[in-house]
């Protein structure tokens, strides 16, 4: 779950109290310039949910509301990073002084939170930490003891922050209190802006939700950028299927995550191209039929493989699911089987009985059989 | 992570109808299941073994070695924590998608009580000829076999299709380690690697990995200065960037986790990196040869 900066701002810092200047989203150049008109001189912001903004011509200034319709007309409409521009977020000027980075997320390797602070702000993280590493600091934060202004404080020592030291502190303790509560796997503060009066102001907001907390955080799922999709996806989404288009020929049914990246990458290796990715494994072993019938929906499909090792999921159960659909639908395109595991003799006793096909017995010769079929 | 036979097992969640399947599975394999917990059905008798309303109370009268759960995301944390409270030593997490706010949690929780977690989104540990705690076919003849290939997945389902190859290829198993689909796991590839060095019984070792993370460049690191022959295959070559493939933990992203940083630090420690899964057992089939 990803918010765009209006969202990140009006969702997640403001109603914990970190600091952010006066703003209105809007959708046209009149908006654009009423909202000047009330905020005074402002910064125009393409609300999309790619970085480089700024660099893609999606920032700009405006003193008056002539100038705002005037640049609002240039940014709106403008595609940054695949994404069509369809609001801007109007925002107070700030005076800045200086510029800094803030970020709170989740360090896989030591399975524990991480706040990083760099008084390079503005800049990618990732380039500061290969050109100045000495202006970044971090703080791998015990989760059973917390973090607060305290740690913030004694993290910031030594790198001059003179006034901005409280303000930053304090915001870095409200940054690790949202990660915390609302379930986030980053958010990110590029630039903290000190400002000229002594302030510290978040000019932009970078948040991405953990999706396993979509039920706990209704909220921002309601907020979130919905992911780009196509039909098929959405379908398979509704389903509760995970299933991702591909642009290839040799359609694939298979159970498990590792099984399934798998036979995508059997399918490469003998020349061929997978038209999806789609796993019914876990609990979802029982949809083999709904299935099958968002592969065959792909028009890109000349031929298919069904990959099954079942674990935890029966391959009886999925095998019986895909018998029925295939039935049902009664596709022209040759399918290729491979089942093993959890299940085996009904599964493949059900395919050779009902659909009067031998199954192979290596996965390899399956998809081999499938891509050759595909050419 | 390597289970054996006699080590006492309690499943958390015993009573549902995965639970009391697997447990059921677990048992005729020869798993010691002494106990199981449902808050809700403390005192009765399940499959045989008595149900506490917690580990902690569990383990007063029943002492356990390893604990598995079979227990729903929201209510995972709350669950795991108690194994840890109850002071069992190995605590197998099946559940996929708790709150990553939860396994950090229990991953802090677990450090400081030295409990080791394996998982959360395993299929488990089987250890063919002793045992199995999980939700792998560890009573399946045609997919596990007793003998000295050590096996470590992110996968259930590849380690399964793995171990099935190998079997067939008469490579019998030491031990199979699912460390499991999820980013922030308790036992790494390296972790595993490392136990099955260590153990006796191992002579060779197929590790299964995936894109995303860090974990197998770590384990190269280790494996660099093995003896033991190793044979890997790594998922998710032919996978889109910024797409989480099923699995939470296997996303390339920012250019990271990428397969050809994994193919060339495993390569440069001495690992034969295969092309398809098949080949693993084909790898190291030559090593006995």
């Amino acid at each position: 779950m990803k918010l765009e900066e209006h969202a990140a701002k009006a969702v997640v810092l403001r109603p914990a109290g970190a600091p952010v200047g006066n703003s209105r989203l809007c959708a046209t150049p009149e908006e654009v310039a009423d909202a000047v008109r009330e905020i005074g001189p402002s910064v125009v912001k393409a609300q999309v949910p790619t970085g480089k903004r700024g660099k893609a011509g999606g920032i700009k200034g405006a003193d008056t509301p002539e100038e705002g319709a005037e640049v609002a007309r240039k940014i709106l409409g403008m595609t940054i990073g695949g994404d069509v521009v369809e609001r801007v977020l109007v925002e107070e000027k700030a005076e800045i002084a200086r510029e800094f980075y803030a970020a709170v997320l989740i360090d896989v390797v030591n399975r524990s939170p991480l706040v990083l602070f760099s008084t390079e702000g503005g800049m990618d993280i990732e380039e500061v930490a290969a050109e100045r590493p000495d202006a970044i600091r971090r703080h791998v934060v015990d989760v059973l003891e917390g973090f607060g202004e305290a740690e913030a404080r004694a993290m910031l020592k030594g790198l001059g922050l003179g006034a901005a030291e409280d303000g930053v502190a304090k915001l870095l303790a409200q940054l690790y209190a949202i990660f915390r509560e609302r379930d986030a796997e980053l958010v990110e503060i590029n630039p903290l802006a000190e400002l000229k009066d002594g302030r510290v102001m978040a000019l932009d907001c970078k948040f991405v939700g953990d999706d396993a907390s979509r039920d706990r955080q209704p909220e921002i799922a309601a907020a979130a950028t919905p992911d780009r999709q196509t039909e098929l996806e959405k379908r398979g989404a509704e389903a509760g299927l995970k299933f991702i288009q591909l642009d290839g020929n040799v359609g694939l049914l298979a159970n498990g995550a590792g099984l399934t990246m798998t036979t995508m990458d059997v399918v490469n290796h003998f020349g061929g191209r997978p038209a999806n990715f789609l796993e019914i494994g876990g609990e979802a072993y029982t949809k083999a039929e709904i299935a099958l019938d968002l592969v065959l929906s792909n028009p890109g499909v000349k031929s298919l493989v069904v990959n099954f090792c079942g674990a935890f999921a029966r391959t009886d159960v999925m095998a019986e699911g895909v018998v029925k659909a295939w039935e049902a639908l009664k596709p022209d395109v040759p399918v290729f089987f491979s089942i093993h595991g959890t299940g085996e003799d009904e599964a493949v006793e059900l395919v050779r009985s009902r659909l009067g096909i031998e199954p192979y017995d290596l996965m390899e010769d399956a998809v081999k059989a499938a891509v050759e079929a595909a050419q | 992570m390597i289970y054996r036979s006699g080590q006492r097992v309690l499943v958390q969640g015993i009573t549902g109808k995965q639970g009391t399947f697997w447990a059921q599975k677990m048992m005729e394999t020869g798993t010691k299941v002494v106990a199981g917990v449902n808050p809700k059905r403390a005192g009765e008798t399940h499959l045989g073994v008595p149900v506490y309303g917690t580990a902690v109370e569990a383990t007063k009268s029943t002492p356990c070695d390893v604990s598995v759960i079979f227990v729903p995301p929201v209510l995972a944390r709350d669950a795991i924590v108690d194994a840890i409270d109850a002071g069992i030593a190995t605590v197998v997490v099946l559940t996929e998608h708790i709150p990553a706010q939860h396994v950090l949690e229990i991953h802090a929780r677990a450090k400081r009580a030295g409990c080791r977690i394996v998982g959360p989104n395993t299929a488990g540990i089987v250890t063919p000829g002793e045992g199995f705690v999980g939700i792998m076919p560890g009573h399946n003849p045609n997919i596990f076999q007793p003998g000295h290939v050590g096996v470590i997945s992110r996968s259930g389902s590849l380690g399964t299709l793995i171990c099935l190859n190998l079997t067939r290829a008469k490579l019998g198993q030491s031990a199979f380690i699912g460390i499991g689909g999820d980013p922030m796991i308790g036992t790494t590839t390296r972790d595993a690697l490392e136990a099955l060095d260590r153990d006796d019984r191992t002579h060779a070792i197929a590790m299964v990995g995936e894109i995303g993370g860090t974990m197998e460049e770590a384990a190269a690191e280790y494996a660099a200065g093995m003896k033991k022959p190793i044979a890997a295959f790594i998922a998710g070559r032919s996978s889109p960037p910024d797409k989480k493939m099923g699995h939470a933990g296997a996303i390339v992203t920012g250019g990271k986790g990428g397969y050809a940083s994994k193919r060339e630090a495993l390569e440069r420690a001495g690992v034969k990196v295969v092309d398809t899964p098949h080949e693993i057992a084909l790898a190291l089939a030559d090593v006995y040869a």
